[in-house]
């Protein structure tokens, strides 16, 4: 499997939403629904107050577990990779991989009725572009790449910073990394 | 203090604030597949054991509800569905680690050996319908060769019916993302209440007095088996990690402590016990109907409080909603 990583720095996102208005428009996301969001996440107590932002989505995890539980094999990883999918053509909108997703990534399309998510820009990551978020950040804090390739950017950073990913006690081994 | 906001709207339908994707058409299908998997099984254990004398009604009729029953079942499961053009996906794929997938494929299975039970009693127990069926060379043939077989058909009723009643728990269990629902009690759970349910079924409608006493007694042992179940899904939860403590504190001291203590234990399994139980002592008669009401409303009520509980634990919380709760952890 080949491993694509987002690694976002905490230190440097100041929250702008950039990342949530060019996903929505590369990938023409209906009104009131979001394939990605900002987390503001306070910490301490004033005047000794710490804020970390977050530009969380789907973590296209190793260990899917939303792919596991599809019924129909309508979630499915991405030509041997770990960007995880949906076929609307196979989607029977049964919701199990909703319920399945311990991140709450997925969503339903409305008015289709099938399941949609983060897609890592895959039309994109195709043609060697970055996901139209990550080339959208005016502050640079996010980065796409393999993990598997030593000398990627995404690598470097996970070698020389620290780094945390959401809810690893999940086991879902998650691919969405962030700098701390 | 620690508090996690969303500055940019997610509000995606379903899942914001609460994660809440299935109602009641999800609660309907577990309770009714359980309810049918437990037909099968009394139909076919009462074939098996020759009490065609003393359970009629189980022995002969029984068998009749369970495709009636399941379709009802599967037709509230359809109408779940968000993509309803695409419902024939679960049958273009066999996905080995999905419990839905197998569910899928066990209920069509479940039909051809439930259409064989009802043929192979047809004679017996529905004189009336028999003949038409008997006009046609098939349908004779079918009646002739189903009876020539009904203990074998009765034997492979029984696993179908136990995979079929067990696999509504571990759908539910299978969920990790879900910490009220992550136990490997909920299969067993659901399959003693899906039995417990057709005992109700058939000590109600049965008109034998002997056939309803005898499913009193099965359902009574049923009900004190599932309490036990349920304590052991308790302490599964009591003792586990974190997100499974605040997934029991629901049904401890939150919002759903009353339904699930007062309507599912209360009144859907210790009163049915305790009159079941005055009722084989022959203290009373006239509730003989009252019991296998509450154990049917108690195996709906069981699914209904498992499915918007389970559905709505989760491992990521943010404190989006205003809340008081914000306030007092300033001071923390």
């Amino acid at each position: 499997m080949t491993r694509f990583a987002m690694v976002i720095d905490t230190k440097t996102c100041i929250g702008c939403g950039d990342c949530v208005v060019a996903c929505k428009t590369e990938n023409k996301v209906p009104d009131g629904l979001n394939r990605d969001w900002i987390v503001e996440a306070t910490q301490g107590r004033y005047p000794q107050l710490t804020t970390e932002f977050r530009s969380e989505r789907c973590n296209h995890c190793s260990n899917a577990t939303c792919v596991t539980l599809c019924p129909t094999g309508a979630s499915h990883y991405w030509k041997g990779t770990n960007i995880v999918l949906v076929d609307p053509d196979m989607c029977t909108g049964c919701k199990a991989c909703i319920a399945a997703c311990p991140y709450d990534a997925r969503l339903v399309m409305h008015p289709d009725g099938y399941v949609d998510k983060c897609t890592f820009c895959h039309h994109r990551v195709e043609e060697g572009l970055d996901p139209a978020c990550v080339s959208s950040c005016p502050t640079r804090c996010m980065h796409f790449g393999s993990i598997d390739d030593p000398g990627s950017e995404v690598s470097r950073l996970l070698k020389t910073r620290n780094y945390k990913v959401l809810k690893p006690e999940t086991g879902n081994e998650p691919n969405v990394y962030y700098l701390i | 203090m620690k508090e996690e906001l969303f500055v940019t709207a997610r509000s995606n339908a379903l899942i914001d604030p609460g994660l809440h994707i299935w109602t009641w058409e999800v609660a309907m299908y577990l309770f009714l597949g359980g309810l049918t998997a437990g037909i099968m099984v009394f139909a076919a254990i009462m074939t098996l054991l020759r009490k065609d004398e003393e359970a009629p009604f189980a022995a002969t009729k029984l068998a009749l509800l369970a495709p009636i029953v399941l379709s009802l079942g599967m037709t509230t499961l359809f109408l779940d569905l968000e993509h309803k053009l695409f419902v024939f996906r679960f049958y273009t794929a066999f996905q080995v680690l999905s419990p839905m997938s197998w569910g899928a494929w066990i209920l069509i299975v479940i039909y051809p050996v439930s259409i064989l039970q009802i043929l192979s009693t047809l004679r017996a127990g529905y004189p009336q319908a028999s003949p038409y069926v008997d006009r046609f060379a098939i349908g004779k043939w079918l009646l002739d060769w189903s009876e020539a077989y009904r203990r074998p058909v009765a034997m492979a009723a029984i696993p179908f019916g136990i995979a079929l009643g067990i696999y509504t728990g571990i759908l539910l269990s299978a969920f990790s993302a879900r910490p009220f629902w992550n136990s490997g009690v909920l299969g067993p759970l659901f399959l003693v209440s899906g039995l417990s349910t057709a005992a109700a079924l058939v000590a109600l409608v049965a008109r034998k007095h002997s056939e309803k006493v005898l499913f009193a007694r099965i359902d009574l042992t049923l009900i004190a088996a599932e309490l036990a179940l349920v304590a052991l899904f308790i302490i599964n939860l009591a003792s586990g990690t974190e997100q499974q403590l605040l997934a029991l504190d629901s049904i401890m001291s939150g919002p759903y402590t009353l339904v699930f203590w007062v309507l599912f234990v209360g009144v859907g399994l210790l009163i049915p016990l305790l009159l079941e139980l005055l009722e084989i002592r022959g203290f009373v008669r006239r509730v003989a109907i009252v019991a296998p009401v509450l154990v049917l409303l108690g195996g709906y009520v069981l699914r209904q409080v498992m499915i918007d509980i389970g559905q709505e634990s989760t491992w990521t919380r943010y404190d989006t909603q205003y809340n008081a709760e914000l306030q007092e952890r300033l001071h923390d």
